[in-house]
């Protein structure tokens, strides 16, 4: 039962870091990043392929994330002088290009053979038996520390202008904010964020492959801000705990049914998806979002 | 002879075979109030967009606070003092009524990334004097027991109040407002008037585009009329309203 829970609490912890990273990137900033999961997968090849070349863990963390961060960026001076869709072509197929290169660029990241036996933050000393424990820990901390950085962030100064681009960019643009420095910042953040929950994915998992950054994980990234209501940090993380809550129980359930596992895996994404349309028409905010935001203007 | 603040020079804009401004000049001198009227698309509020930088115009020249900004992007024209207000209002809905006017006080720190996690005190300073002077303003317009409410849930002349209130947030030398009395009822706009001639008193220049002649005429130094992307009169308000050719541009020749 305490595996259970340990194992819940790192991959919703880990995947609630990642759709922070893009709920200040939509919920705040008002930016459409569907390819979000391939700042993920930078911040975990870059990490491992660092470590097991002998960089130690934390410059290599960083180095995941100020080399996302740097993707982002460009990736948004790239695209947002053009209108807003263009920037969610532009990063869905950016992170395909990615996985791809990962699966054929074999002499740097053995391809779908995948990298393994890389190291882990203090596996020394806490040892093989509390491992996971002890990564939960740390994975809860950083999630925290997340937390509280990009509530900092919110409510000051540089989140207003933030809220205010979303809202209406030209307002922004007439009270003297350079409006596209901003959006560039949000995204450059966000995707550092996203770098740092691919590590600590790949710290988890202990072997990564390209096939672990599919598209789909963007999307749940989507589904957690969208459920628990974006523009809301703690709604995110409730989104988080959900969906990999739901995933588990579910998958708890199999047993007791006779699916095949793709059969079972297919009807998990039909009651997502119902999930989600209930929600939209019930409680279209989300479930901590605030109703005024959405019924108001317009 | 007073200081010019603004000074708008044969500045051309097309769009597609249509010519939105055709060697449209204007100049505006410090404290004065300029009426901007004309028929319905006879280059007005795109004359707004190319002196505040939101449109780049094909040609001319346009001078503020005696610099040349023809080229420079929008914010940074908002940053020298040149503030705008749009035609249909802009608020920012799901931000409150505070909120939106604290965004437009101008030399904020914390709006960079990095101020607000690590100078919290000078930020929380800041934000208290920005705070004050929202109030302050918001009470000008009769707004302030609104600050909290969402912005999306004003009245649409309240929301007309709101921009104007908020782009003084900015301290402009020169606000350019764009039908300020448009969804304005009556009484406030009498309100609304007395506002404005204030805001002269305190040295601010206008120019405002307004469909309602009496209000322009209450309110100018100068009035221009456009027509078809041309100023088509210019001078004194009494003059120009009873000028010959400014009828004919409402109601067409020979009327």
């Amino acid at each position: 039962m305490l595996d259970y829970l340990v194992s819940i609490a790192l991959t919703a912890g880990i995947y609630a870091i990642f759709a922070l990273g893009l709920n200040l990137q939509w919920g705040y900033a008002g930016l459409l990043n569907f390819g979000h999961v391939a700042f993920m997968a930078m911040g975990a090849y870059v990490t491992v392929l660092l470590s097991m070349n002998g960089i130690p863990l934390l410059p290599a963390v960083l180095a995941g994330m100020i080399l996302a961060g740097a993707a982002g960026a460009f990736l948004g001076m790239a695209t947002l002088r053009l209108r807003e869709d263009y920037l969610a072509i532009v990063t869905i197929g950016f992170s395909e290009i990615l996985r791809f290169i990962l699966l054929n660029w074999s002499s740097l990241t053995r391809g779908s053979f995948g990298l393994f036996g890389y190291p882990r933050p203090f596996q020394d000393l806490v040892g093989i038996r509390d491992y996971n424990l002890f990564l939960a820990g740390l994975v809860l901390a950083v999630l925290l520390l997340v937390y509280m950085l990009l509530e900092t962030l919110a409510r000051s100064p540089w989140g207003r202008v933030l809220k205010s681009i979303r809202d209406d960019e030209a307002v922004a643009i007439s009270l003297g904010k350079n409006a596209f420095s901003y959006k560039v910042q949000a995204l450059a953040l966000g995707s550092a964020i996203a770098a740092l929950s691919g590590s600590l994915l790949a710290f988890y998992l202990q072997y990564i492959n390209p096939n672990n950054f599919q598209p789909i994980e963007t999307f749940y990234a989507w589904i957690m801000v969208i459920m628990g209501g974006s523009g809301n940090n703690r709604g995110t993380i409730l989104g988080a705990l959900i969906l990999w809550g739901f995933f588990s129980t579910t998958r708890f359930m199999e047993g007791y049914l006779s699916f095949s596992p793709t059969a079972s895996s297919g009807a998990r994404m039909v009651l997502i998806g119902l999930i989600l349309i209930g929600m939209m028409m019930f409680r279209p905010q989300g479930l901590l979002g605030r109703k005024e935001e959405l019924s108001i203007g317009k | 002879m007073a200081n010019e603040v603004l000074s708008a020079i044969s500045v051309c804009k097309g769009f597609g075979g249509i010519l939105a401004l055709d060697h449209c000049s204007i100049r505006v001198e410090e404290g004065d109030i300029v009426g901007l009227i004309g028929p319905n698309g006879a280059g007005k509020s795109t004359l707004f967009d190319v002196i505040s930088g939101f449109l780049p115009p094909d040609a001319g020249s346009i001078v503020f606070s005696g610099r040349e900004i023809l080229g420079l992007p929008a914010y940074k024209i908002a940053r020298l003092g040149l503030v705008r207000t749009f035609q249909i209002p802009r608020s920012l809905m799901r931000m409150t009524v505070l909120e939106n006017m604290m965004l437009g006080a101008q030399g904020q720190a914390g709006e960079r990334l990095y101020i607000p996690l690590i100078r919290r005190h000078k930020v929380m300073a800041q934000e208290k004097e920005i705070r004050e002077k929202a109030e302050e303003i918001l009470e000008f317009f009769d707004l302030r027991r609104m600050r909290d409410e969402y912005a999306g849930s004003l009245s649409g002349g309240q929301k007309k109040m709101l921009e104007m209130a908020r782009a003084l947030m900015a301290d402009p030398r020169l606000l350019l407002l764009d039908e300020p009395f448009a969804g304005v009822n009556p009484a406030l706009a009498d309100r609304l008037i007395e506002r404005i001639r204030i805001l002269k008193e305190k040295g601010l220049s206008i120019i405002i585009i307004e469909h309602a002649i009496p209000y322009v005429l209450a309110l100018s130094d100068e009035l221009y009329v456009l027509n078809k992307g041309r100023v088509l009169a210019s001078g004194r308000p009494d003059a120009v309203i009873s000028d010959r050719r400014v009828f004919e541009a409402y109601l067409g020749e020979g009327a």
